[in-house]
């Protein structure tokens, strides 16, 4: 389990194929990745993500082992960064192995929804008429409900 | 026992923490206690639906006991991913 909470830009390849190549035995490798959106011209600049450090980690770490104790998993990886990001950055990323793809799959979408709305970390979208923190989705807590 | 703001909520109150030397007895006696100091905190905690709270880096309810607490964290609904 990898878990890493920090201010610095990934390189989702590079950190892929380390992911992969670490894996034994593991047939199937998923990756999800969270991108700040490109609105056009002039909709959104940037985004600062505050979080709530010594929280963060643990809160991550759970969602990490509850993920590994209800599928069968090889790995997990999870990267997620704070500050000032601008459109098209990438925010977050988790990568999932396992011997068929189905438990990588679906862990991958837990620790989606529960990162989500489960860590600590908070949006704030910043554009050219000002800035806003970004609002919880009922959607979002919904979507936990299905696990 | 450390107080923390975050968020929106650290925006409105001004300041990221405070340091509480009482010993509320639950989440709810805190709210109250802060919500009396100055009109800022009486906004941040106006509505408390917008609100989670968590005792030592652990997502709780507003009506917890917070005995031995030493972290108490104020924040709205999270936003990661």
């Amino acid at each position: 389990m990898d878990i890493r909470v920090q201010t610095d830009p990934f390189d989702l390849g590079a950190e892929a194929t380390a992911f992969a190549a670490r894996q034994q035995g593991m047939g199937a490798i998923v990756t999800f990745t969270g991108v700040v959106r490109d609105l056009g011209e002039g909709a959104l600049h940037a985004m600062e993500i505050e979080h709530y450090p010594g929280m963060t980690e643990k809160a991550l770490e759970k969602i990490a082992q509850e993920a590994a104790e209800r599928w069968s998993l090889g790995d997990v990886l999870i990267i997620h960064r704070h500050g000032m990001l601008r459109a098209s950055e990438m925010i977050m990323m988790v990568a999932t192995a396992s011997r068929h793809r189905a438990d990588a799959f679906q862990a991958a979408e837990y620790l989606m929804d529960f990162l989500k709305s489960r860590a600590p970390f908070w949006k704030k979208e910043i554009s050219g008429s000002g800035s806003d923190w970004v609002a919880a989705r009922t959607e979002d807590e919904e979507a936990l409900k299905r696990w | 026992m450390d107080v923390l703001y975050f968020a929106w909520v650290r925006e409105r109150i001004g300041q990221p923490s405070d340091r509480i030397d009482s010993a509320p007895v639950t989440v709810m006696d805190l709210v109250e206690e802060l919500r009396a100091r100055e009109d800022r905190y009486a906004a941040a905690f106006a509505d408390l639906s917008a609100l989670r709270v968590a005792i030592d880096q652990e997502l709780s309810d507003f009506d917890a006991p917070l005995q031995g607490a030493r972290e108490v964290a104020f924040f709205p609904p999270m936003t990661g991913g």
